[in-house]
């Protein structure tokens, strides 16, 4: 026992040493939230102002100013968009197009409310952002909308009207034992249970993998042999396998230390201006307002950021964050016994794809899983590969938000144990004639014999 | 004198071949036992038994007479002949680590570490990576923490690979200087001029199975041809005939007047008889039995076994 400490605190000193190891311990969350801030950044970042001049020949997104005579257009602009409605025909737009700056022609043909908005077309010099064209659309759209309504003397109020009392989101709430409710969002389910499922995914590669290369790195470097004379095979490997298991513990707690100083950091500086406990009080004051006097409803704005995380605080973070370790670490266990054993069956890298493949297979086939569980997660599909060993870590992970039973947790977790002691000494048994093999390419079938050779 | 091992019946079985057949050693205590053979014989697989690496499938070992068992591992020391460290792990730390794992206490293998880097001179190489050493600097690195727990047996495959003849030397010395400690060094080599040097005994394993083992000298002797070499100046023809039938001549040089024969004893003639009967003819300038070398009885004793055509492929 004592012999497997020392292996354990060598293999995990001798990674947590490495550069590498520092590097992607501060990496890991300045990545992370470069994830999640670039995409906000870059979306408030003002792009260039696109100048587009419009062919109007139907006459009904421009008119003819009765005081100058000039043309003056009706599509709303924004900061990203301006239009002008130059008295040109459509062929001498087309034709001097590159003299002039505009970056784009918008062309409407002249029967356009009768089909011809399929003619309504946009000619670019260099294809502009996909915001742009959706505003032009839909604002075009909802003028046609309009023209068309008021034409046929249907009042527009009474539409508005009706769209507006018909259009509400689907409020969900788990009613739980206590009587207690839990307002849950399906969105953000998924958000939390695929970010989970995805971070397991990965790190059982990664750590496997490293698992894998120190068995190999043994193996070529002929080491093993010194070794196996004073501990036993098994000992060795499991020193190893629990040794990066440490290694990847310590690497996510100092991933979540960090991340949370960052976020708050930023969350400081960056969010100066919006104190989000007001908001929240505020919001509280006008939801119960709003129960009050019905009357109100639908027409009070509520803040998209400070919902999003009301219901973020409704889901069981704790659970969740427990649930995960729990999955990492047993999932990493059964799999890196198997990459272990990968490691010692060859005598070098290229060899590993052939067995690769095979383990690899599970893991990226409960990912496909896991779109469908969250469309059902209380499905059987969902609940059998949570039970699944192989699969449980990644699809019990995506199911884990929506609320599951705690005797499904339970069970799900006990097979997983189970299987990783089955799979620790299937792999230990290749284990301890692989990494004494030199020189052979080794199949399946002498894998499988290799189970029931003796000591 | 006492087996520190004794190995008895030995039989390993691969998937497609039998390694180790039926095979049985008994390695005196304090001495240096060389255990030869050609390659694929089955030495390596006897080796992993005696370190515990493997089992055997049948056959007991037993170590200063108790069934071998775990803790005897820290009673032996085992050089691999394919060398291998940690490439990335400094010296000091490596050795130390590889020292604990034998059973050491840490301060211990410190201290005995300090003083074998003393007197091999490499203070200096302590905090340096393993991959920045030579291969001769990283073979004297793995000497010492194959000795450095004074195991009772010392397990030594090729330990002379990858030395300059000086380094050789100097771990010649360490081993016999071992031997005078008390340990018993088990010696697997293809180099007969160091079995001829160093060892008390051997056993030859050739195809899986022992065909010959005991005290080198012994063995030597049960070998001689009754071979004798002469050098004498004078008549070669007078020489021949003077032989008459107590001996044929065999291979022979002449160098004008100088000549060098050999002469194999036909049986029931002493040498006295021989040399009575060339004095004569002949003045000797020397006179000596031939005892075949290691190297010749390992081939004779090899290929003899080894069907036409199927020669191991042993080089010294």
């Amino acid at each position: 026992m004592n012999k497997i400490l020392l292996i354990i605190k060598r293999e995990y000193l001798s990674r947590v040493r490495k550069k590498s190891f520092i590097l992607m311990t501060i990496l890991g969350p300045i990545l992370m939230a470069g994830i999640l801030v670039v995409p906000i950044w870059l979306s408030l970042q003002k792009s260039e102002k696109q100048k587009i001049e419009v062919i109007d020949e139907s006459y009904q997104f421009s008119y003819i100013s009765s005081k100058d005579g000039l043309r003056k257009g009706l599509i709303p602009e924004n900061e990203s968009v301006h239009f002008d409605y130059p008295e040109i025909k459509i062929e001498d737009a087309r034709a001097g197009f590159y003299d002039t700056d505009y970056d784009a022609i918008l062309y409407v043909p002249r029967n356009l409310l009768n089909g011809g908005q399929l003619g309504i077309s946009l000619f670019y010099k260099k294809q502009l952002s996909n915001s742009v064209q959706e505003h032009i659309r839909t604002s075009m759209s909802k003028m046609i909308y309009e023209v068309m309504l008021s034409q046929n003397k249907v009042n527009m109020n009474v539409i508005k009207d009706a769209k507006d009392k018909s259009t509400f989101e689907l409020k969900t709430i788990q009613l739980d034992e206590t009587g207690k409710d839990k307002e849950t969002n399906t969105a953000v389910n998924v958000g939390i249970g695929f970010a989970c499922a995805i971070a397991i995914y990965f790190l059982i590669f990664f750590y496997g993998a490293q698992v894998m290369r120190g068995v190999m790195e043994e193996k070529t470097s002929r080491i093993v042999e010194v070794i196996l004379s004073s501990v036993k095979p098994f000992q060795l490997m499991m020193g190893k396998i629990i040794g990066v298991a440490m290694v990847g513990l310590t690497q996510f707690i100092l991933w979540v230390i960090l991340t949370t100083s960052i976020y708050s950091i930023a969350a400081a500086t960056v969010l100066k201006g919006m104190d989000i406990k007001r908001v929240q009080q505020k919001e509280e004051v006008i939801r119960i307002s709003q129960d009050l006097d019905a009357s109100h409803m639908g027409k009070i704005e509520r803040n998209p950021v400070v919902d999003l995380w009301s219901k973020f605080e409704n889901v069981d973070m704790p659970e969740i964050l427990v649930c995960f370790l729990l999955y990492f670490l047993a999932g990493y266990l059964l799999y890196s016994a198997l990459f272990a054993a990968i490691g010692s069956a060859v005598d070098n890298e290229a060899e590993t794809n052939q067995f690769m493949l095979p383990v690899t297979i599970p893991l990226v086939f409960s990912f496909m899983i896991a779109q469908f569980v969250t469309q059902d997660p209380q499905g059987s599909l969902a609940f059998w590969f949570s039970m699944i060993p192989l699969t449980s870590p990644v699809v019990m992970m995506v199911r884990l938000p929506f609320g599951v039973p705690m005797w499904e947790l339970a069970l799900s977790i006990s097979l997983l144990i189970g299987g990783f002691v089955a799979t620790t000494w299937l792999a230990g048994r290749i284990y301890r004639t692989g990494i004494l093999m030199y020189g052979k390419k080794v199949s399946w079938k002498e894998l499988g014999k290799w189970l029931f050779y003796k000591g | 004198m006492p087996s520190i091992l004794s190995a008895q019946n030995i039989v390993k079985r691969y998937a497609t071949h039998t390694a180790l057949d039926d095979v049985s050693l008994e390695i005196p205590a304090q001495s240096i036992f060389g255990l030869l053979g050609p390659n694929g014989a089955g030495k390596t697989s006897l080796i992993r038994i005696i370190n515990q690496i493997t089992g055997p499938d049948s056959g007991t070992v037993l170590f200063e007479g108790q069934k071998l068992s775990p803790q005897h591992i820290e009673n032996i020391g085992y050089l691999p002949e394919e060398r291998g460290l940690y490439k990335k792990m400094e010296v000091g730390e490596q050795a130390l680590y590889l020292a604990q794992l034998k059973g050491m206490p840490k301060a211990e293998a410190k201290k005995k570490l300090k003083v074998w880097f003393d007197k091999f001179d490499m203070n200096a190489w302590w905090n340096k990576k393993v991959e920045e050493l030579s291969k001769g600097m990283q073979q004297k690195v793995q000497f010492i923490v194959t000795v450095l727990h004074e195991p009772k047996l010392l397990i030594l495959d090729e330990p002379f690979s990858g030395f300059d003849p000086i380094n050789a030397n100097l771990i010649k010395n360490e081993i016999l200087s071992l031997k005078e400690k008390g340990s018993t060094i088990l010696f697997s080599t293809h180099n007969m001029g160091s079995v001829e040097e160093l060892c008390d005994h051997i056993a030859l394993i050739n195809r899986s199975k022992k065909i010959l083992d005991g005290p080198v000298k012994e063995i030597r002797k049960n070998h001689k041809s009754n071979t004798y070499e002469i050098e004498f100046s004078g008549n070669m023809m007078g020489f021949t005939n003077s032989l008459w039938t107590f001996g044929k001549l065999g291979e022979h040089k002449l160098e004008g007047e100088y000549c060098k024969a050999q002469v194999v004893l036909t049986p029931g003639t002493t040498a006295n008889q021989l040399l009575e009967s060339i004095l004569p003819v002949a003045q000797i300038h020397s006179f000596r039995e031939i005892i075949p070398s290691m190297n010749d009885i390992f081939i004779s004793k090899v290929n003899a076994e080894n069907p036409l055509g199927t020669k191991s492929n042993f080089t010294e």
